[in-house]
């Protein structure tokens, strides 16, 4: 079993994952299977199934009535869309101006070292490392996102605790 | 609801508070929350209901407060008091009846006598963090939804395109085009379907001021969107959100539903014949799309590129229709605008920038956060006196305004008036609002370089110039900053800022030199500090010699 | 149809409305340098190699998508423009690894003639060396990346006149790739006809022709204008 999919104890996480097929179905026929729903459509396939396969955008190709090349042309131009599996955790680190120039390549560096080069997950399945261009909290820089919830004003001392908590080695 | 039921509503809601001893407002904006405003938020929740005193005692989240770096942020309105980093400890001294107990709290007091706070002029941010974002009877009770009221009962569209162009509102996206000419272009045009957008794409690093907007008062901008649709006869909007901004996608989508639901859009608007939907589209992690015709590409569901300018989007924009796109902030602007009238507007800022700007300041300064000052306003005094100066006594040496579409200003420029035609002067530009500060640690030609790569990153790769130039820009920026660099190098840059800016297909490109030009002006000498040999040497043309491979 | 005369590098011109200043200039002679641009296909102006001056716009205007105006006073080979021209195929000659020795296009290819046409001798920028794939699983067909341009007249011929759409562009900036299918071998492309469209339209020796020597390398774009015409104009002249 690939780590992509998080696991859960929680019977609502099994029942999802069976029904995700009808879930995307259900997308695709609220916005009328038309080609324009395309991006909200890969959203929605990327939300229940954490990245895109082949065979996923195939089905939508289809559903779409679309190229598939134009599928995947649209999938590989936006950065949020996934071709690849997800680690376990998610680091998001910001090289956006504000925290660039408070000492994110500090962060990067550290998880780098710890887990996997940016834009890619540690071979264990663990953790995956991105950049992002501004999140939008240059406030608090520098910031960065795990698993989706804002660290703000980050030091590498606390983001190597963090990393051990989750048991990094 | 219908206009009378508004005014009741608004004032229910005000008798409503007038009964309550305290309203107490949690800045759940996505900075606070970040260093804990919920557990706060909910901690003062707790001391209320177990002090029994919930008929008396209100708290309720809020937009952005201004002074993000002292999060979590806690305004208390009986005594008009703002404090910085609550904890969830102090919830019972803030909610004590007893002066004494709320001493206790004086070291985490603001000044809101403070040039940070005496020095803003609020029209966009007026609401911010003086309603909850996620109640629209709070928007109400703040006289929300009367412009709408009353442009639709009191005016035909054409006096409110009218009062938008008295007001001389520019668009706050980046270009600054005058707002009412644009929607007067979109009013003119014959077809039936028509549509607004608002772009809500915010991609500029360092500039959250959309996000803070949308987060804090989302109904302002969706009010302003509904007028300018009754104005340019328009009955289907659009708002492009950047992927990343989760929490102000949330809060727009509560917020259409409120508004939708009593009326104040959809269907039938305040019982009147007009119709306006709004459906938010979702980015999906590309800058280039909140270049307007690149935006237009990713509604539709394609790859997010420009296409050639004219046809302008007022004449052929969605599917080809008519289409309004203007900024999250303009759309902000609006409903003062026909609430207090275009002269009201028109008398505040420089001759022709009017109204305010929202900046949103980060990097090396004392106060990051968010303000609103009135156009005009020396950027010494934004960042000196509001913004603080550069903290533990550092050096400023430069501010970087427009993200990677603008420039490096050094200090002995600081005296420039933020207006549309100043910045410009200066080779920087308005852009969207960010105001990054940069002290003595910055190396001017890694900043640069960094704007470069943001911009490599970001082109969509349709046009030539943007799409190698860039890669061959960030090149030499890279050699320069490892000491590789030579004068022939520093010589092409040039000629590459020059094809970049002439010859790119859309802004993207046709700005991206922009920080490169400002700093080889203002800083040179940084340049020429790191190169592998003195300049005018001239000797040894190592990007030549490299480049000189035969095809 | 009304007509427009307006000025080219100081020679009277006219067009029909909405007609192209390229196609004005190219009808009177005046041949304006263009790579993504070719007859009977959409025009998306992203070369930038048919830039011109307009006098009274301070822009430089991509003259292909740019329409006739009465009066207008067009200049097409100016010292800026050339400068600019130049600069752009270098930067496309340093973009990916074009080397003309061994290229089956040699002679017969359209960025060399573009690089000849405006006295490149050497490219002053430093070479990417991008490692790109070259996929010849397609039976008559090859695709080699490391000699494509990016214009897209591939991906548009598919989709306008062959009405497949097999080709797509994938990534974006200089991770840009044109793709056949979800980016699968050409060879086991569900949607291709194996029209060969594609190739003749290609402007360099990115597309090509298995098994052709150098000198059979001639690309045939005659077949473009004669679909064309025959499906706008009902007339079948070869
Ligand atoms: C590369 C690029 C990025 C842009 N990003 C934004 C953006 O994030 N938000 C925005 O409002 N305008 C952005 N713009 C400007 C828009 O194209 C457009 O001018 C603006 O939305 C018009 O609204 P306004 O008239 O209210 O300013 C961008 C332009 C370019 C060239
Ligand atoms: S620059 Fe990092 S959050 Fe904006």
């Amino acid at each position: 079993m690939p780590t992509h999919v998080q696991e859960s104890s929680k019977p609502r996480a099994a029942a999802v994952r069976d029904n995700r097929a009808k879930f995307l179905e259900r997308a695709m026929s609220r916005h009328h299977y038309s080609g324009d729903a395309l991006i909200e459509v890969l959203h929605t396939a990327q939300e229940l199934y954490g990245y895109l396969t082949p065979e996923l955008l195939k089905t939508i190709a289809r559903k779409l009535k679309l190229p598939p090349s134009r599928v995947l042309g649209v999938a590989t131009f936006y950065h949020f869309f996934s071709l690849e599996p997800k680690g376990e955790h998610s680091y998001i680190v910001c090289l956006g101006t504000a925290c660039y120039v408070k000492g994110a390549l500090g962060l990067l560096e550290v998880l780098e070292r710890r887990c996997a080069m940016a834009g890619s997950t540690s071979p264990d399945g663990k953790v995956s490392v991105n950049s992002a261009r501004c999140i939008g909290a240059c406030g608090l820089a520098p910031a960065m996102i795990r698993d989706g919830e804002i660290l703000g004003r980050m030091t590498p001392e606390k983001l190597n605790e963090d990393l051990d908590r989750i048991g990094v080695e | 609801m219908t206009i009378e039921e508004l005014y009741e509503t608004q004032s229910a809601e005000l008798d409503r508070r007038k009964r309550l001893e305290n309203r107490i407002y949690c800045c759940t904006a996505a900075g606070c929350i970040s260093c804990g405003a919920e557990s706060v938020k909910k901690a003062i929740a707790d001391q209320i209901r177990s002090s029994g005193r919930e008929g008396k005692l209100e708290v309720c989240g809020s937009g952005c407060l201004g002074l993000c770096s002292r999060g979590p942020l806690v305004y208390s309105e009986r005594d008009n008091e703002l404090y910085g980093e609550v904890a969830p400890e102090d919830a019972p001294a803030l909610i004590s009846s007893n002066p004494v107990d709320r001493e206790q709290l004086r070291f985490k007091r603001a000044d809101l006598e403070a040039p940070f706070f005496a020095k803003q002029h609020r029209i966009v941010l007026a609401n911010s963090g003086r309603v909850d974002p996620e109640n629209v009877t709070d928007y109400i009770a703040a006289g929300g939804y009367q412009a709408l009221a009353k442009a639709l009962t009191e005016m035909t569209p054409a006096e409110v395109i009218a009062e938008i162009r008295t007001s001389g509102l520019r668009g706050r996206g980046g270009a600054g085009y005058p707002t009412g000419l644009k929607w007067e272009l979109v009013a003119r045009q014959p077809t039936d379907t028509k549509y607004v957008v608002c772009n809500a794409d915010e991609g500029d690093p360092g500039a959250f001021m959309d996000r803070s907007v949308l987060e804090g008062d989302p109904h302002r901008v969706l009010e302003g969107m509904a007028i300018a649709a009754y104005a340019v006869g328009a009955q289907q909007g659009f708002i492009y959100v950047r992927g990343e901004y989760g929490l102000a996608i949330q809060r727009l989508q509560s917020a259409i539903r409120q508004a939708e639901r009593e009326h104040l859009l959809g269907n039938r608007i305040l019982e009147t014949g007009f119709q306006f939907r709004i459906d938010l589209r979702i980015g999906a992690g590309a800058f280039v799309c909140g270049e307007e015709t690149a935006l237009i590409a990713s509604i539709e569901g394609k790859r997010g590129q420009p296409r050639q300018r004219p046809p302008y989007p007022p004449e052929s924009g969605l599917w080809g229709k008519p289409t309004l796109i203007n900024n999250v902030e303009t759309f902000a602007n609006v409903a003062r605008i026909i609430e207090r009238g275009g002269e009201w507007f028109a008398s505040i800022g420089t001759e022709h920038s009017k109204g305010t700007k929202v900046f949103a300041l980060a990097g090396r300064i004392q106060n990051t956060g968010l303000i609103e000052v009135e156009m005009g306003t020396p950027l010494r005094e934004i960042i000196f006196d509001i913004g603080g100066g550069v903290p533990r006594g550092g050096k400023f040496k430069a501010v970087q305004t427009g993200g990677p579409s603008g420039g490096c200003i050094p200090e002995e420029l600081l005296d420039t008036p933020v207006d549309y035609e100043s910045l410009a002067a200066v080779g920087s530009i308005m852009g969207s609002g960010g105001m990054i500060v940069m002290d003595e640690t910055s190396d001017m030609v890694d900043v640069a370089r960094f704007f470069m790569e943001f911009c490599m990153d970001e082109s969509c790769g349709k046009c030539i110039p943007c799409r190698a130039g860039t890669v061959q820009m960030h090149d030499i920026l890279a050699r320069l900053t490892r000491g590789e660099g030579t004068p022939a190098d520093i010589d092409m840059l040039e000629q590459l800022s020059s094809l970049l800016k002439e010859a790119s297909l859309c802004g993207l490109g046709q700005s991206a030199p922009n920080p490169v030009l400002t700093t080889l002006k203002y800083f040179r000498h940084e340049y020429e500090a790191k190169l592998k040999e003195p300049a005018g040497a001239g000797a040894g043309d190592s990007a030549a010699a490299a480049g000189g491979e035969e095809r | 149809m009304s007509v427009k005369t307006l000025t080219i590098d100081g020679k009277m011109v006219t067009g029909a409305a909405g007609e192209s200043i390229f196609n004005a200039a190219w009808n009177a002679g005046i041949h304006i340098p263009r790579l993504c641009h070719i007859g009977g296909l959409s025009d998306v102006g992203a070369c930038r190699l048919c830039l011109v001056e307009i006098e009274g716009q301070p822009k430089l205007a991509a003259s292909c998508l740019t329409p006739v105006e009465e009066g207008m006073v067009v200049r097409t080979n100016t010292p800026r423009l050339q400068a600019h021209r130049k600069l752009i195929v270098e930067l496309l000659l340093a973009e990916r690894n074009h080397i003309c020795s061994v290229c089956v296009q040699n002679g017969n290819c359209e960025l060399q003639d573009l690089a000849e046409g405006l006295g490149i001798d050497h490219v002053r920028l430093r070479y990417q060396f991008p490692r790109l794939g070259v996929d010849t699983s397609h039976e008559r067909f090859g695709i080699d990346h490391n000699r494509c341009v990016l214009c897209t007249r591939c991906v548009r011929v598919c989709d306008e006149v062959e009405g497949a759409h097999t080709w797509d562009v994938k990534g974006r900036g200089r991770n840009s790739m044109v793709i056949t299918d979800l980016d699968e071998p050409w060879g086991q492309s569900e949607t291709c006809t194996s029209c060969g469209k594609c190739v003749q339209v290609c402007p360099t020796g990115a597309l090509f022709e298995k098994g052709k020597t150098v000198a059979e390398s001639r690309k045939d774009r005659r077949f473009l204008k004669y679909i064309v015409t025959a499906r706008k104009e009902h007339q079948w002249i070869r």
